[in-house]
């Protein structure tokens, strides 16, 4: 049956709902809301936080957001805590000490995943364990203040590379943890965003809970404190993401890439660039070079993109 | 009937968990405690337990992933060393703070650094205060029989803490020396099957672990915490008094080793007390009054009992196989002395470092002790509390 946004939102109720204490017009809980929705009705799931907003946000002594069971215990080993679960549910089921249908996701952001977790992360994906790890990747630690974080795209200021007058921002590019996840050779790797009615989103939530083995979802998921914008702009900002092919939606299946989206007409990165304040010192006079550099980085991303489809497909 | 078997400490720890039968082990490879995981490899292969092994990329992700398992509703078993039990040390209090009965057979060694494999007890005591059952063991019969009696102590609903089996790195756990095993059938009965209230795989009851947790209540649930430890002590207890029912092997919070009429004694936990057992013995024979109290629980600590055992001596020697580097001396002597302290016993007491990193101890330092313990009891003075025996003399 095709997608359709009112019939899904209909007829599957938020497993992660209302009340929690995240800001307006942040990314993550409009992705967590949709990869929850892709969960079977008839199947229970166990999900594992990171440290991070979104731990902090939907789990506060005595109330929690998560209708499924929820487990968070540090900030480096949402992959790890998860993985044990998941090895409890193996072997339980296997005694015939449980007879349900538990499914395994964790949450964590770019923090929690691209820095401190990518060890525990790594090795529970390498492991093997039937499990979905979804990095909502906001570019910077926001929980603790907008730090910078190897995902944090060059240029960008923030509390820990702000942008001075001899130092203009972060002058690192952001790791590509999408492809080091499919580096691991796991049946499922994708990329994504809330965009187009959440389409790409759901059928990857989906398609990553439903294949049989470790799955890996990057979702770009804006903060409007640390990237400055206003909050009704979330879903531009999501659009515009896509539109210049900073954050290009893509999956890899069994080790073959599939780009799920090529714009017709790609927007300038500017498009992208403009809105947030973190990036407001590169339109400065004199300071044209910074674009160009990030163009041209973009550019050869997508490039390098377009050519592991084309390789990766080879008959 | 029990079966007479030959065992190092590692083999007799593996035995005890393939009995146990756990659900989940998660572990990851460090000396000396290396070959627990590594038996245990083999029970899983073999197709001898219903166990998932869980062969993570450190211990940071072997205690999370016991964690994740524990809370999922079933047994988890881990094994580790060092500087394995300092990467684990945030999740050590995680585990303890969601009051999950992680079993964990920790083979003692010292800490980096420098590096160095050997025993000591400066792992152990970095996790202290963390919250965990500690239960210390001569040798591989009693690293055995502890770890048949842990889930007992650690599952039951007044306690819910985990626990620790520890045992001293080579000198235990390589040496192999005769024990006896129980059979499968009575261990299963006597660890029982594991059915907690609360745990994440229940669909009919889905749950929430871990919260962010405030000024409002988190103090509240670090007493809990703390009356779930000092509820341990008479658990602990009650399960030695049914596993003496069943091996006849008897069990306290302490071993007295011809303590009751002694007039000097020492304090020390694991192998040093069987070199120690080996000098009152040749002491008694020449007409000295010595003593050994051997502490097995650690964590709680028996206060009261302990001062209780001690208040009739003339001297005290507290043994520390590791340092506190805080200027006033180890671990076990601050507990000793203020328990003393606090029960209004006085009695004169020495602190002793000893055997860091390897440094092995001999008959003859155990000896030196008595003879100094000999001048206090006859002087009622102890010069300077805070010593060391074993060290190398200058020039040496």
């Amino acid at each position: 049956m095709p997608y359709n946004l009112k019939e899904v939102v209909a007829s599957k109720p938020s497993r992660f709902t209302s009340g929690h204490r995240m800001c307006a017009g942040c990314g993550a809980p409009p992705a967590a809301r949709m990869i929850m929705r892709a969960l079977k009705p008839e199947d229970h799931a166990v999900v594992a936080g990171a440290t991070g907003c979104m731990e902090v946000s939907t789990f506060i002594y005595p109330y929690t957001a998560w209708t499924d069971s929820f487990i968070h215990t540090a900030f480096e080993c949402a992959g790890a805590t998860l993985s044990g679960a998941e090895a409890a549910y193996q072997s339980m089921k296997k005694q015939g000490k449980i007879d349900n249908t538990t499914k395994f996701i964790a949450f964590g952001g770019d923090g929690g995943t691209y820095d401190i977790g990518l060890q525990s992360l790594s090795g529970a994906m390498e492991r093997g364990h039937d499990m979905v790890y979804v990095c909502y990747d906001n570019g910077a630690y926001m929980n603790t203040g907008i730090q910078r974080s190897s995902a944090t795209p060059k240029f960008a200021d923030t509390t820990t590379s702000p942008a001075g007058t001899t130092i203009p921002g972060k002058m690192q590019s952001r790791k590509d943890l999408t492809k080091i996840m499919v580096g691991h050779h796991i049946p499922y790797v994708a990329q994504t965003i809330g965009y187009m009615n959440f389409k790409d989103l759901y059928e990857k939530a989906e398609k990553a809970i439903y294949t049989e083995g470790p799955a890996f979802l990057n979702v770009m998921a804006p903060c409007p404190r640390g990237w400055g914008y206003p909050t009704d702009m979330l879903m531009q900002i999501n659009k515009l993401a896509v539109e210049t092919c900073y954050w290009p939606l893509y999956e890899v299946i069994d080790g073959k890439y599939k780009i799920n989206y090529k714009p017709a007409k790609k927007l300038p990165i500017e498009e992208f660039l403009r809105p947030q304040k973190r990036f407001k010192h590169m339109f400065k006079p004199g300071n044209e070079w910074m674009i160009e550099e990030f163009q041209k980085e973009v550019d050869s991303r997508w490039q390098e993109l377009l050519d592991l489809e084309e390789i990766t497909n080879k008959e | 009937m029990s079966i007479r078997e030959r065992l190092s400490g590692n083999e007799a720890a593996a035995t005890a968990m393939k009995q146990i039968n756990p659900d989940v082990v998660a572990a990851f490879p460090i000396t000396p405690s290396t070959e627990i995981p590594q038996y245990f490899s083999t029970f899983v292969a073999n197709g001898t337990v219903d166990t998932e092994f869980v062969a993570v990329e450190s211990e940071h992700s072997a205690m999370s992933a016991c964690i994740g398992a524990e809370a999922a509703g079933s047994r988890a078993m881990t094994a580790t060393s060092a500087n394995g039990l300092s990467l684990m040390w945030e999740m050590i209090y995680i585990a303890s703070s969601l009051r999950l009965p992680i079993v964990l057979s920790l083979v003692n060694r010292a800490v980096s650094g420098p590096l160095n494999i050997h025993c000591d007890h400066s792992d152990a005591m970095g996790v202290r205060d963390a919250g965990w059952i500690m239960l210390f063991s001569e040798n591989n019969q009693e690293a055995y029989d502890n770890t048949l009696m842990a889930h007992r102590i650690a599952e039951h609903e007044n306690v819910r803490l985990p626990l620790m089996v520890c045992q001293d790195g080579f000198i235990t756990s390589h040496a192999i020396e005769n024990i006896e095993l129980e059979e499968d059938e009575k261990v299963k009965e006597f660890v029982g099957e594991y059915h907690p209230e609360h745990y994440l795989l229940n669909e009919k009851e889905p749950i929430a672990v871990g919260p962010l947790d405030l000024q409002a209540y988190l103090f509240e649930h670090k007493v809990q915490q703390a009356d779930a430890m000092k509820a341990a002590k008479q658990v602990i207890l009650d399960v030695a008094k049914d596993f003496e029912k069943m091996t006849g092997r008897k069990y306290g919070l302490f071993e007295e080793y011809k303590l009751e009429d002694a007039e000097i004694a020492i304090v020390c936990m694991n192998s040093t007390a069987g070199t120690t057992k080996y000098v009152v013995d040749e002491l008694r024979n020449k007409g000295i009054k010595a003593g050994l109290l051997k502490l097995r629980v650690f964590r709680p600590f028996p206060v009261d009992e302990i001062s209780e055992a001690l208040s009739h001596l003339k001297a005290v020697a507290i043994l520390d196989k590791s340092d506190s580097l805080n200027a006033a001396g180890g671990a076990l002597f601050e507990d000793v002395t203020s328990s003393l302290y606090v029960t209004k016993k006085y009695v004169p007491a020495v602190n002793y470092v000893y055997g860091i990193g390897g440094r092995d101890t001999k008959a003859e330092d155990i000896e030196n002790v008595y003879k100094d313990l000999l001048e206090i009891a006859k002087s009622g003075k102890v010069e300077n509390p805070y010593r060391y025996f074993g060290l190398r003399k200058e020039g040496e």
